[in-house]
């Protein structure tokens, strides 16, 4: 008995000696902090940097941390910021809700960061948003596109075009172009991008006249779509809307496939991934998608960027990597217009903002959001296609 | 109405509760002896999934075409691996144990194999294509207005075949006798002179391969796999092993082709509320049957 008492004494102080430790450490470095603020000029920006470089969302987040990265070292190499060098702290959200905010409040508790570029899904983006606006940190997502972001406070901006757009251009495309009139849906009812797109995609199609003769819906991590597809093509549809994350997108079109449906296949920017060919194999050839930059774009921006990408990372970037490379960008240059880091300083800024970027003209509305062109991509044997540009 | 009760649905309904079936009968066939749920069983699944990967691209990159069976084997050897070590490192200790403490541990085991998994290199966290075209290229077939896919022929016959075997051993050989007897009462059958220890080395071993085989037959059919893929098939194999009747090979089969087709079924009717449609079928029928549809009615013995 005395034996098992010593040992629960012994570990119990062990425990409050290093709870206190760490306690004291932690005061003590941010004493330091303050205490050198005759030397905080020389000290590097620290940029916070969010995206899911693993989980289902992995090249989503390994493209726009790419693009982050890219930019980050064109703005050092020129002289940073300011006058200061620019540091990006990153962390992958995994694109996991939960892991975003836990993400957001590290970076704005213990790195002290002056201004996040992230999330990268809208889910993710909707977990970090209230945080950042909580503690006054200016916040852009390069790539979350649905509308409930940036309405999250004023602090929030972002960088692309937002779904009731992106789904009006799908709507407009399978009217006009594609000529269908009957569209079955399906869509991820756990993700708020999937859901949402699917909805004003819904909404357009129906106000120009065209038919959903299917609208189902699949929990979040499903491999078997059949049972689904197998009630949208008993009501033949002439086209599949498939507003998802690439992963479930390959195996849709491959099912759908498999189960004799030959017509297009429509979705939204979370096709646009390398993997999805990899998961999709043929079934994916005869689909088109919505998104926000082609490398096709004869742009001289676009090509410059295209070029520096290519030869950086040996790989041809994608919209993800260039709407990172875009939100790097405006946030830099937007903390440069403020001259200094104060958050509010920052956050006028982006409000006053005209920046041409890789993806377009950027000019935030006074919901924060960009007016943008969308452009229509084919996959044709298995490559990216670019096929017109749709205006707003 | 039309796309819910047909012939296609049903073919969807046969495929899913094939491979729910080959997940459930470990499940219920380590419970029947040990009394444990097994949680790390859809881990196995996993592992499986992964070793036929590795199988079939390490046969790609020799330019070999990849042999189903062989890769089938290696997929089931690598389930009943991870499935024994399982159970002599982490169960075995606390055979004598509270029950509480092994099925922790079993909760253990799932985290550890998942985890372990998205933290090696050459696995990942994130998701990986599975080569199925490589190991098995597709053909179509049509049965009026239902679409059948040569995968889905492949699911069905090894699952059965691997069934029947399993059925095989379990009536008809001395271990599967003996695992009968375990199953029956561990004690009686130790005092018959039967090693206990190498039953339920035996009865992992067999879970564990047949885990594996399911993880191929997934790779097979929805060629996209991760570390976590374990998680959620895992747990409706749970269910219908309890629906069925846990500690009963029969109910186990039975509990998830009826899984398959209420998950089928109830997506058809709502894709929203669908599995919560076939979740909802399992509370029903536990409330009037709490042994499960097969299982025997055990009532407290004063």
């Amino acid at each position: 008995m005395r034996k098992k008492k010593t040992l629960l004494l012994l570990v119990s102080l062990l425990l409050v000696v290093a709870l206190f430790g760490t306690v004291l450490t932690g005061c003590s470095g941010s004493k330091q902090s303050s205490n050198n603020n005759a030397t905080q000029e020389k000290k590097p920006i620290l940029i916070g940097g969010v995206a899911p470089v693993t989980g289902p969302a992995a090249t989503y987040g390994k493209s726009t941390k790419q693009g982050y990265e890219m930019a980050l070292e064109e703005w050092n190499a020129k002289g940073g910021v300011l006058g200061r060098q620019v540091k990006m702290i990153f962390e992958d959200d995994k694109a996991d809700p939960t892991e975003a905010a836990n993400a957001f409040s590290k970076l704005i508790n213990e790195n002290h960061v002056v201004a996040i570029v992230g999330s990268v899904t809208s889910s993710c983006s909707l977990a970090g948003a209230p945080i950042a606006q909580r503690n006054k940190v200016p916040m852009i997502t390069p790539t979350s596109t649905n509308p409930k972001v940036t309405e999250q406070g004023d602090y929030i901006f972002r960088a692309c075009f937002i779904d009731p757009f992106q789904g009006t251009v799908a709507a407009k495309f399978v009217y006009n172009n594609l000529k269908a009139r009957k569209v079955g849906v399906i869509y991820d009812i756990g993700q708020d991008y999937n859901t949402g797109l699917a909805e004003f995609f819904k909404k357009e199609f129906e106000k120009l006249g065209g038919q959903i003769v299917a609208y189902e819906g699949y929990p979040d991590g499903t491999t078997d779509f059949n049972t689904q597809l197998t009630k949208i093509l008993d009501n033949k549809p002439d086209v599949i809307y498939s507003p998802n994350y690439y992963n479930d997108d390959g195996l849709i079109a491959k099912q759908a496939r498999s189960l004799g449906f030959n017509g297009p296949i429509v979705g939204g920017d979370g096709w646009d991934s390398p993997d999805l060919v990899k998961i999709g194999g043929d079934a994916v050839n005869n689909c088109y998608f919505t998104n926000h930059f082609s490398k096709d774009s004869k742009s001289p921006i676009v090509q410059s960027f295209v070029k520096k990408y290519e030869d950086k990372y040996g790989e041809a970037p994608d919209a993800l990597a260039a709407l990172g490379y875009d939100a790097m960008n405006i946030m830099l240059t937007a903390i440069q217009n403020a001259g200094s880091t104060d958050g509010e300083a920052i956050k006028n800024a982006l409000m006053n903002i005209d920046y041409q970027g890789v993806t377009g003209h950027i000019k935030f509305d006074k919901d924060r959001n960009p007016i943008k062109s969308a452009v229509i991509i084919k996959i044709e044997n298995g490559k990216q296609v670019y096929v017109t540009t749709i205006n707003p | 109405m039309n796309g819910i009760f047909n012939l296609q649905q049903i073919i969807n309904g046969i495929q899913i509760g094939s491979i729910y079936a080959l997940i459930s009968i470990g499940y219920t066939l380590v419970y029947g002896i040990i009394k444990l749920i097994n949680f790390a069983h859809g881990d196995f699944y996993m592992v499986g999934a992964y070793a036929a990967y590795f199988a079939v691209m390490f046969s790609v990159a020799r330019k070999e075409h990849p042999n189903v069976i062989i890769v089938l084997i290696i997929s089931m050897t690598a389930g009943a691996i991870v499935a024994f070590l399982s159970n002599r490192i982490a169960y075995k200790p606390l055979r004598y144990k509270p029950r509480l403490s092994a099925l922790i541990t079993a909760i253990g085991v799932s985290m550890f194999l998942e985890y372990t998994s998205s933290a090696l290199p050459f696995i990942g966290p994130s998701f990986r294509a599975f080569p199925q075209s490589q190991l098995i290229p597709e053909k179509t077939y049509r049965i009026g207005s239902a679409v059948l896919t040569n995968y889905q022929i492949v699911n069905v016959t090894i699952a059965v075949v691997l069934m029947v075997v399993l059925t095989y051993i379990v009536q008809h050989t001395r271990m599967g006798m003996a695992m009968r007897a375990s199953a029956q009462d561990k004690d009686a059958a130790r005092l018959m002179g039967i090693d206990i220890e190498k039953v339920i080395d035996f009865t992992f071993i067999v879970g564990g391969a047949l885990a594996g085989a399911a993880g191929l037959l997934t790779g097979i059919t929805y060629p996209r796999i991760n570390p976590y893929m374990g998680i959620i098939p895992g747990l409706k194999a749970f269910i219908a092993a309890v629906l069925g009747g846990i500690g009963s090979v029969p109910g186990a089969m039975l509990g998830s082709y009826i899984m398959g087709f209420a998950e089928v079924f109830g997506t058809a009717i709502n894709s929203i509320l669908g599995e919560g449609i076939a979740y909802a079928i399992l509370i029903l029928v536990l409330i009037f049957l709490p042994q499960g549809l097969l299982g025997k009615k055990t009532g407290e013995k004063v």
